[in-house]
């Protein structure tokens, strides 16, 4: 804490982002970086609490306080040092965490919290600016084999992790590119793939070995496999989409949102639309269904690719504007949120509840809604489904593996996230359903602690 | 024995930690010539002490009283032709009482035992005659345990010529009876004591009061006893257990005060046996050891070694300033003579630390001594017909004004001294002078002893430390360590200061492996001896460190100074080389390593075993110092712990009787913080070199985390250091790191008795924990994390967590979780909620915290809820923390005090006054005004109105945050309405000294009791202690000082501002403090008298309930109330930054407050349903039922097996096995005696100035047994009028005689006292708004300007009003005056120090320290002879040229005090004014002549650190 009357002095001042008007037509990114002494400035307001409350709300438990501290001092290094200790894709969760510690900021309680999220950006791309982040290979192998299935970032971190302790890692990747929902989830605008592709880069040369278009228990055998490996890690996400039985759903026009915002992914990366299938916003009037993140970022595309209009429609009601007394500090509130994706256009709609879609000649042209008890029809001839994710794929291997899951059908660990087969552990979204990344990495990161142990008995692996 | 009739050790209480204070006095003939009428006087100035001895739960058992006289030759001449025997002339026999055993075999056996004893060492015992004692007078408890007392008769042998070797043969034949039968049979509980055999003084004490003696003994009825020479001693013992031997005098002294270092001491005197030589005893010297007797009191030790020394050969005054020096070290003022004799005599023995008056006799001289602080009274009068009165008080005998030819106190570090056979006071000066010429102690330590500094540095080749990280993991460095401790040292050369307390596991409990270091708690002085200011009084306190070996403590010869003198004993890395490659003076280092090698566990234990036989073998070899080094650790390679080793080789030296043959010096990378430091030295190092400390700074350096140079960062860190360690040392009251070495004052938690035995000999440690095994398992795990086998290393350090809490860190109680849970269920008021969080606090299974987690409740039969006692009833007993406004911000305070008022339960002020408009009720019934009123060391804001609207008054001794300490509240923080509540001037920086300076001592605290009763008869008054070992004890002293209630505060408590090291690692948690306190007041009898409360981080119905079940009536909350506020633990109370309005001053954050007073009741109303829930369960009805019952709690195992490290809780669960040590006691109310007080009387006569405000004249006799009068009459003034009194000079009281303690105690507007005589200490003590004149009695002719005529401590905390006194005042005249104006013709030490307003006049002489710590008003002195200078503490104040302004007020001044006193100076003075005026300086503060300058009305508000408490 540098300068203890700093939260006095100074006021919250987030990002810049790109005019609208500039950002909508293309998929860069929307965000801004910014400046270094602004991000010095803000990190002046971080009172160092004795009790910090973000760094508890943070799921990886980053040292927030302390790298603020050090950032105010302008000792980026070891501000630094500290990051990378308890976060492995810092450039990631700078850029896309919804920052619980930011609600959870004691500041927040009567001030505005301080910008934690950007303050952590700030460190992690003056370390790659200054050209601090190097490839740091282990000094020793255990001569232990890991196999981590998915490159999403539970699966990143996890193999991060068990990397550093030594062990051979191979991640398997069924795309034909690693990042999982990093890669194709995510819209440039918000997480150009470089940064993705830089990480990647480095975990490479620390000699992680990443199979790509491998589908492991289809491509590789399971038998394989588990004869290779030592231990497995099992991070392939949760994809199997929830969908909405009503009447209409096999109409065309109607999509789920992960293959949407995939094929405009691979799309902006350079690739070809494919021939048959391809999902187009342009000129359409685009319906999103769907409140949430996901469907901000369809929103987002489809602004980007020539939508005629855009709706997004949530059947929960409209969430409040602050903090109410059901959810008091330091919890993660459940409040209106307003995307940059949102101020870029469209309208958005809350208490609607999809009844029916009815279209001609077998494409989506309406939508017949309900909502404060009167029905009403939506014109849509694009709707996206994002409305949420069920469980992971049940593919042929976990079924080999023959691993339990649980009631909602995630594959079921203890608390050392084993699972039911012994060796074979699990992480992220997999594990726990659909979550935020920061989980998705802190998954990573104590899957690998528990299977370092599992290796060599003990581990000097953070617990956390 | 001694201790024969103390109950054994049980539970917690342990007969080690008795205390007494006592009253002490001699009367002396300095002609020589022997009376029975120097007899009768001394006994009447016993008498007329008895109110500073105590009685305890029988009203007719003293403490223990006693005198010390000339042979009565003439009275036993007489009495042995009764007894049949055969008396030789005066000086050809020795005799003295025996105190033998009532049972006729275990007698006999003792008889024979003298027998065989004298004759075998040549001498003949000529009779044995019984002494004839009248016990129909004295109490129960002594009569039964009396001992029968008989007289023995020893002729000397005609071979023995001088006087002085058949002393030495007496005392030979003592020590080996008293050997003999120590190792017999006999009866441990049996009486057997030896009082004192010699051929020149005999003494007559015992378990009596001091009015009992007389009569007592039968023999002192006789006029023809006689003597030149009377010494008395009445004893105020904490305990009430009948103890015949403790009384005093002993054989050469009589003591008033306390010995801190004693452990320390009697270790030393151990280990310097084995240098001893002399054939003066006899052939075998070991026939003496050991010199100090096992199991006696502190003063019975160091009349053990004046006795040894006196008998040797030395003279009295010569032993006393071996034992008891002067602060020598930084006295401007002192000869370079006087300075070498001291200087020379440090190489020989410590101090003998610890407040002391001393009254010494060998029965042709007789003295007196104070210890270089002066913290005990000791006044003294001659008369013209040649007698010399010495007493703790002045009045202790009836003196003739006219007779008095000076009245005279003995000052601090200062010996007076009657030669009766010379007939005629030797001053101090010429003692000293003659002592210091005595030898060439000049020439020969310029001959033989070697600065440290004078040593030319080598060339250092530093031992490159590769992979720095990884050494600093392997000594458990965190990054906390870095950021919290470190840096800020090297950085502001202070210690790091924090906030709100301690809610981590205690070591033992941790899972985060602590450092050996964090298994002890330091402990500190509170009630028996007072702690000290090391800032503000810092000449007298020192570092200085003598290296070497020591020589034959019963010689002197040049090569005893055959040391090397090191300054600071933190070593530098260059400090070390000069060392271990010195070569002058045959002194030689050997370095033994630490390291063992991490194969198997043995490893460790074999190698702690080697190191201390290598340490032993160094001596033989003629090392003089050894180095134990755990420099080179890597991996497989370890360090034992340095305290470990330290310890080991220290205790295994003293026992070998080799210690003091060898300096020892640590090597380790370990210690970094003062707590570190501090048990270094109290376990024996001599030095300390932290070189990875330093290693870390450069790392600090290197990184750009600190911008100094390597010397400077290293600097500033031993200067951290040092402020750090005289800080621990003053918290216990002892001024030199010498005397602290190795007095081991700490208690250890969680270390078994294996360890303790080993290392720590003698140290507490009462429920056990873990072994050598497990201290070398976390020492190798923390090296085998350092140095991983495989895998990767993590770059950083660990998080720490102990000072924040952290995810990854230390567990803490207040954490996100329980701290969100706590707001949210008072602020909803939902209990489910609250259940949520108390389950959250209660169930600690898995991050094991606080003891209580350990236990559990007993199943018994329940009840239903609703046969349970009330929550009304219950909620009564609740209090909040004593939080000053200051601290917290108004806001809070007033929110607390309300939210308190409607439950009818009590908040508290706190340190710090309170607005008189909130003793008025506000709308809705609610009130701001707190039950409570606190009054502390600084006395702010405590004014007789104050004191007058209080339910209670609380004496704060210790607070749980930092005890042993005092606070500061720095100008800044010091607003117009702080400094209002304050009675202080804004902007004037406030200190609260570490120790009220009207309590030195239990019966000093009894007096401030009984001052507070007299204000205000209806509130009761309550001592706040804090649980350390012993705590029992002086809660029993607190007990018989008449408090009404005693809060036994937990360690880990509080929520002020204060070191981390303090929070950290001072005190005891409350279960050991207040279970302690309960068993040993059950023990005496005494729980009946007073109500227990305890808190220190209280949070749930389940901690309540276990601490009723451990003895607690009553209970605190502080730390939650907060949090119910809005506190969210930022831990930054001390920076005035408290982003949510609590713990701030801050105008605009001050608005963020969001605490309402609805919530805490929700909160304590929850408190008390978990509670109810829990006493249903047990089958409890009420909570008196549930008060102790011990019975009902059980060690819970499973929680105990989870952290395996073999606790023992059985001590906390004990139940006194005293026969009266029942539950059942009948509650009684405290006797406080103010019925019989001078006041009543005022009150009567002044009826109509009460009622009607009319003039009222009075004029009454006074005596020393008159106290503190003056207060009742202010406190019924106050009742009636309020803050402003009566008019000026309404009530006009004229006394003439020696006025007792506190006359004129807080004197309030309107009334005016004048004495004409004298009076003792304390006058004035809060005066608000009330005049005081004295002036000497019209019949005596002494000089009042050269005669003290006051005693210490006068105006303390002096609010306002005016004080005209012509004669001299003790020590501190007018400490902590916030607004009196004073005139007086001299001081003693200390005047004026933590003033903050007023103006003082000092026509006269000053003593030394002036003015420190002053940070407000204005001192005026008048310097004749030019020798202030030397006086003043110029740290804070500046010495000026009067202005006309000062000349106005010092003409109308003195004017009043010429027309008051006709006082010669001043008439003298104002005659001449014009040139008279140009002898006067002015002494003001730095800041508050700024201030002044500034006139600023409104004083805004900086934001910096502060530490109030």
């Amino acid at each position: 804490m540098g300068d203890i009357k700093g939260f006095l002095k100074i006021k919250r001042r987030p990002s810049p982002y790109r005019s609208v008007s500039e950002r909508v037509k293309d998929y860069k990114s929307v965000a801004l970086l910014r400046k270094e002494e602004s991000s010095i400035d803000q990190a002046s307001r971080c009172m160092d609490c004795g009790t910090p409350f973000c760094h508890w709300a943070c799921p990886v438990g980053n040292y927030i306080p302390e790298w603020n501290d050090l950032l105010f001092r302008g000792e980026w290094k070891k501000a630094l040092g500290l990051l990378g200790a308890t976060n492995n894709l810092p450039e990631i969760t700078g850029r896309l965490c919804p920052a619980t510690c930011e609600s959870a900021c004691v500041l927040g309680i009567n001030d505005e919290p301080v910008t934690i999220r950007e303050n952590e950006l700030s460190i992690i791309e003056n370390g790659f600016g200054s050209n601090l982040i190097k490839p740091r290979p282990p000094k020793k192998r255990t001569g232990k084999s890991v196999a981590v299935i998915g490159s999403g970032p539970a699966g990143l971190a996890c193999a991060d992790q068990l990397n550093k302790a030594g062990h051979n890692v191979t991640v398997f990747e069924k795309d034909d590119k690693t990042g999982g929902i990093l890669r194709y989830g995510i819209p440039d605008f918000k997480l150009e793939k470089r940064i993705l592709d830089r990480r990647i880069k480095i975990f490479e040369k620390e000699g992680i070995k990443f199979l790509t278009s491998t589908n492991a228990g289809t491509d590789y055998n399971t038998d394989r496999l588990l004869k290779k490996f030592d231990a497995i890690c099992l991070a392939g996400g949760s994809r199997r989409p929830r969908d909405l039985t009503a009447e209409g759903r096999n109409l065309n026009g109607i999509y789920f949102a992960m293959d949407y915002l995939v094929q405009s992914n691979r799309l902006v990366a350079g690739e070809k639309m494919p021939a048959i299938g391809a999902i187009n916003a342009k000129d359409k009037k685009v319906l999103v269904i769907g409140g949430g993140d996901t469907g901000a970022d369809c929103v987002g595309t489809a602004h980007r690719q020539g939508a005629a209009s855009v709706i997004q429609v949530e059947v929960l009601p409209k969430p409040p504007e602050c903090r109410t007394c059901e959810c008091p500090w330091p919890k993660y509130p459940a409040i209106l949120r307003t995307s940059t994706s949102h101020e870029e256009g469209g309208i958005r709609r809350w208490s609607v509840l999809t009844k029916k879609f009815t279209g001609e000649e077998g494409w989506v042209k309406k939508v017949l809604c309900t909502g404060d008890g009167n029905d009403f029809e939506i014109e849509a001839d694009l709707v996206i489904l994002a409305i949420g994710f069920l469980h992971p794929e049940h593919d042929l291997l976990l079924r080999e593996l023959n691993v339990e899951f649980d009631q909602k059908g995630n594959v079921k660990t203890g608390a050392d996230h084993m699972t039911s087969r012994k060796g074979v552990f699990s992480a992220g979204d997999m594990r726990r359903g659909q979550s935020l990344i920061v989980w998705a990495i802190s998954e990573g990161r104590r899957a690998a602690y528990n299977m370092d142990r599992y290796l060599t008995g003990g581990s000097s692996l953070p617990k956390l | 024995m001694a201790y024969g009739h103390l109950p054994k050790r049980q539970g917690l209480y342990d007969p080690a930690f008795e205390h007494d204070a006592c009253g002490v006095g001699f009367v002396c003939d300095i002609t020589g010539k022997a009376s029975n009428e120097t007899v009768l006087k001394g006994l009447e100035v016993l008498e007329r002490l008895s109110h500073r001895g105590a009685t305890g739960a029988d009203p007719k058992t003293g403490d223990g009283a006693g005198l010390l006289i000339q042979m009565p030759h003439e009275f036993f001449t007489k009495a042995c032709i009764e007894a049949k025997i055969d008396l030789p002339p005066l000086g050809d026999y020795g005799t003295g009482l025996i105190f033998l055993p009532v049972d006729n075999k275990e007698r006999r056996l003792c008889k024979d035992t003298f027998s065989d004893i004298v004759e075998k060492e040549g001498q003949r015992i000529i009779g044995w005659r019984t002494v004839p004692v009248d016990d129909s007078d004295i109490g129960v408890s002594a009569k039964n345990t009396a001992p029968v007392i008989e007289q023995i008769f020893i002729e000397k042998n005609k071979t023995i010529k001088e006087s002085l070797s058949f002393e030495r043969k007496l005392y030979i034949i003592r020590k080996k009876v008293e050997n003999k039968i120590r190792s017999s049979l006999i009866n441990k509980s049996s009486s057997f004591y030896i009082t004192n055999i010699s051929s020149r003084t005999f003494s007559y004490k015992g378990l009596l009061m001091p009015c009992q003696v007389e009569r007592f003994f039968v023999d002192l009825q006789d006029r023809r006893i006689k003597s030149a020479i009377t010494l008395v001693h009445s004893r105020y013992s904490t305990n009430t257990f009948p103890a015949w031997d403790l009384a005093q005098p002993f054989r050469f002294l009589a003591h008033n005060g306390e010995i801190n270092t004693l452990r320390g001491n009697i270790n030393w005197m151990r280990a310097r046996e084995g240098l001893m030589k002399t054939d003066l005893f006899g052939k075998d010297i070991k026939d003496i050891f050991p010199v100090i007797m096992p199991g006696g009191s502190d003063s019975a030790a160091i009349d053990n070694i004046f006795e040894l020394l006196v008998l040797s050969g030395r003279s009295l005054e010569h032993a006393m300033m071996m034992l008891i020096p002067n602060a020598w070290e930084t006295d401007r003022a002192m000869s370079d003579a006087l300075k070498n004799f001291y200087k020379y005599h440090a190489c020989m023995m410590e101090p003998w630390d610890g407040p002391a008056a001393i009254a010494f006799s060998d029965g042709v001289k007789i003295g007196a001594a104070l210890d270089r602080n002066g913290l005990r009274p000791a006044r003294y009068i001659i008369t013209k017909d040649k007698m010399v009165v010495m007493a703790s008080e002045a009045g202790a005998l009836d003196i003739r004004p006219d007779n008095i030819l000076v009245s005279g106190k003995i000052e601090p570090g200062k010996m007076l001294l009657v030669d009766t056979a010379l007939g005629k006071i030797i001053e101090d000066s010429e003692i000293k002078e003659r002592q210091s010429k005595a030898q060439a102690y000049g020439p020969w330590l310029k001959e033989n002893m070697v600065e440290l500094a004078s040593l030319r540095p080598r060339k250092l080749k530093e031992a490159a430390i590769n992979d720095l990280p990884a050494l600093e993991k392997a000594f458990g460095y965190t990054r906390e360590d870095m950021k919290f401790i470190i840096k800020p040292m090297a950085e502001k050369a202070e210690e790091p200061i924090g906030s709100m307390g301690n809610d981590t596991p205690h070591a033992v409990l941790s899972n985060e492996s602590p450092v050996l270091f964090s298994y002890f708690k330091q402990l500190f002085a509170q009630v028996t001896n007072p702690a000290m200011d090391p800032i503000r009084e810092e000449l007298v306190m020192s570092l200085e460190t003598y290296l070497g070996p020591e020589k034959n403590l019963l010689d002197e010869t040049p090569l005893h100074c055959h040391k090397l003198r090191i300054k600071n004993p933190i070593l530098t890395n260059e400090d070390l080389d000069k060392i271990r490659n010195i070569r002058i003076n045959s002194f030689r280092t050997k370095t033994i390593s630490l390291l063992f090698i991490m194969n198997n566990k043995r490893d460790f234990s074999k190698r702690l075993d080697a190191v201390c036989l290598e340490a032993s073998s160094a001596i033989k070899d003629g090392y003089t110092f050894i180095v134990l080094s755990d420099r080179g650790v890597k991996k497989g390679l370890a360090a034992i712990p340095s305290l470990l080793a330290m310890g080991a080789v220290h205790q295994c030296l003293v026992k070998k009787a080799l210690r003091t043959r060898i300096g020892i010096i640590v090597e380790s990378a370990e210690p970094r913080e003062v707590h570190h430091f501090a048990l270094l030295f109290g376990y024996g190092a001599d030095c300390v070199n932290p070189y990875l400390a330093y290693e870390a700074m450069d790392q600090l350096i290197r990184e750009g985390g600190l911008n100094l140079s390597r010397a400077a960062a290293q600097h500033n860190y031993i200067k951290a250091l040092s402020k750090g360690i005289l800080k621990v040392l003053s918290k216990m009251g002892i001024s030199t790191l010498q005397s602290y070495r190795g007095a081991q004052i700490f208690e250890a938690l969680g270390l078994s008795a294996g360890v303790i035995e080993k290392c720590f000999t003698g140290t507490p440690s009462r429920v056990g924990g873990i072994g050598l095994e497990r201290i070398a398992a976390e020492t190798i795990k923390r090296n085998e994390e350092a140095y991983p086998e495989r895998g990767f290393q993590r770059p950083e350090l660990k998080t720490g967590g102990l000072y924040q809490w952290k995810k990854d860190g230390e567990f803490h109680l207040w954490n996100p979780e329980t701290i969100s849970a706590l707001q949210e269920a008072s602020w909803c008021g939902d209990y489910n909620k609250y259940k949520e969080f108390s389950r959250l606090i209660n169930d600690q299974t898995g991050h094991q915290c606080t003891l209580r987690s350990l236990l559990k409740f007993v199943k018994t039969e329940a009840i239903p809820l609703d046969e349970v006692e009330g929550p009304e009833s219950i909620v009564k007993r609740f209090t909040t923390g004593a939080m000053s406004f200051g601290s917290i911000s108004k806001e809070a305070h007033e929110t607390i005090a309300i939210a308190m008022n409607r439950l009818g339960a009590k908040s508290n002020t706190g340190e710090g006054g309170e607005d008189p408009l909130r003793f008025d009720s506000l709308p809705d019934c609610d009130s701001a005004r707190s039950a409570i009123k606190q009054v502390a060391s600084g006395r702010f804001g405590v004014t007789t109105n104050y004191l007058v609207n209080a339910d209670e008054l609380q004496i704060k001794i210790a607070q749980g945050a930092k005890p042993g300490e005092g606070g500061q509240l720095p100008g800044h923080k010091v607003s117009v309405t702080i400094a209002k509540t304050r009675y202080t001037t804004p902007g004037v920086t406030l200190i609260s000294p570490p120790p009220h300076h009207d309590i030195y001592s239990i019966e000093d605290l009894a007096q401030l009791i009984f001052d507070l009763k007299n204000v205000n008869p209806k509130a009761r008054i309550s001592v706040k202690l804090v649980s350390e070992m012993g705590v029992g004890t002086v809660a029993a002293g607190v007990a018989k000082g008449h408090a009404d209630m005693i809060l036994i505060s937990g360690g880990d408590g509080g929520t002020g501002a204060s070191p981390l090291s303090s929070i950290k690692h001072a005190g005891l948690p409350w279960e050991l403090g207040l279970s302690e306190t309960h068993q040993t007041l059950m023990l005496n009898s005494l729980r009946s008298r007073v109500r227990l409360q305890t808190d220190g981080q209280l949070r749930t119905g389940r901690d309540v309930a276990i601490a009723a079940l451990l003895g607690a009536d009553e209970f605190g909350f502080a730390s939650a109330i907060l949090i119910i506020l809005g506190c969210v633990m930022l831990r930054h109370c001390h920076l005035n930054n408290c982003s949510v309005g609590v713990a701030t001053q801050d105008d605009i954050l001050r608005r963020r407050f969001k605490g309402r007073p609805e919530y805490i009741v929700n909160y304590l109303r929850f408190v008390v349903e978990e509670m109810r829930e829990i006493m249903a369960s047990l089958g409890i009805r009420t909570v008196d039922e549930m008060v102790g019952r011990v019975d009902l709690l059980e060690p819970d195992r499973e929680m105990l097996s989870l952290n395996g490290k073999d606790l023992d809780l059985s001590a906390i669960l004990h139940k006194p096995d005293r026969l009266n040590a029942h539950q059942a006691e009948e509650i009684k109310v405290q006797s406080h005696g103010i019925d019989k007080v001078l006041d009543l009387e005022l009150i009567r006569l002044s009826k109509d100035s009460l009622d009607k405000a009319m003039p009222v004249k009075i004029e009454l006799p006074i005596n020393n047994a008159n106290r503190t009068t003056g207060a009742m009459l202010s406190g019924k003034i106050c009742k009636l009028h309020g803050e402003g009194g009566l008019p000026e000079d309404t009530i006009q009281c004229k006394f003439r005689g020696v006025a007792g303690q506190s006359f004129g105690a807080f004197l309030t507007k309107g009334v005016t006292f004048e004495l004409e005589g004298m009076a003792n200490d304390y006058v004035g003590k809060g005066i608000s708004g009330g005049k005081i004149i004295m002036r000497p009695d019209r019949d005596s002719d002494y000089r009042a300007d050269d005669n003290i005529i006051i005693g210490n401590t006068a105006f303390y905390g002096a609010i306002s009003g005016e004080a005209y006194i012509r004669g001299v005042s003790g020590e501190r005249f007018c400490i902590r005056n916030s607004g009196l104006y004073a005139v007086v013709e001299g001081v003693g030490d200390h005047g004026c120090e933590y003033m903050t307003g007023g103006r003082v006049i000092v026509l006269g002489r000053t003593g030394r320290n002036f003015a420190a710590g002053m940070s407000g008003g204005i001192a005026y002195i008048y310097d004749k002879e030019s020798l202030f200078k030397e006086k003043c503490n110029l740290s804070m104040a500046d010495i000026e040229n009067i202005n006309i302004e000062d000349e106005e007020l010092l003409r109308n001044m003195l004017a009043n005090h010429l027309k008051f006193t006709q006082s010669p100076v001043a008439r003298k003075i104002l005659n001449e004014f014009k040139k008279e005026k140009k002898r006067f300086i002015r002494v003001i503060p730095i800041e508050y002549k700024r201030i002044m300058k500034a006139k600023m009305a409104e004083y805004g508000l900086e934001l910096s650190e502060v530490s109030d408490g």
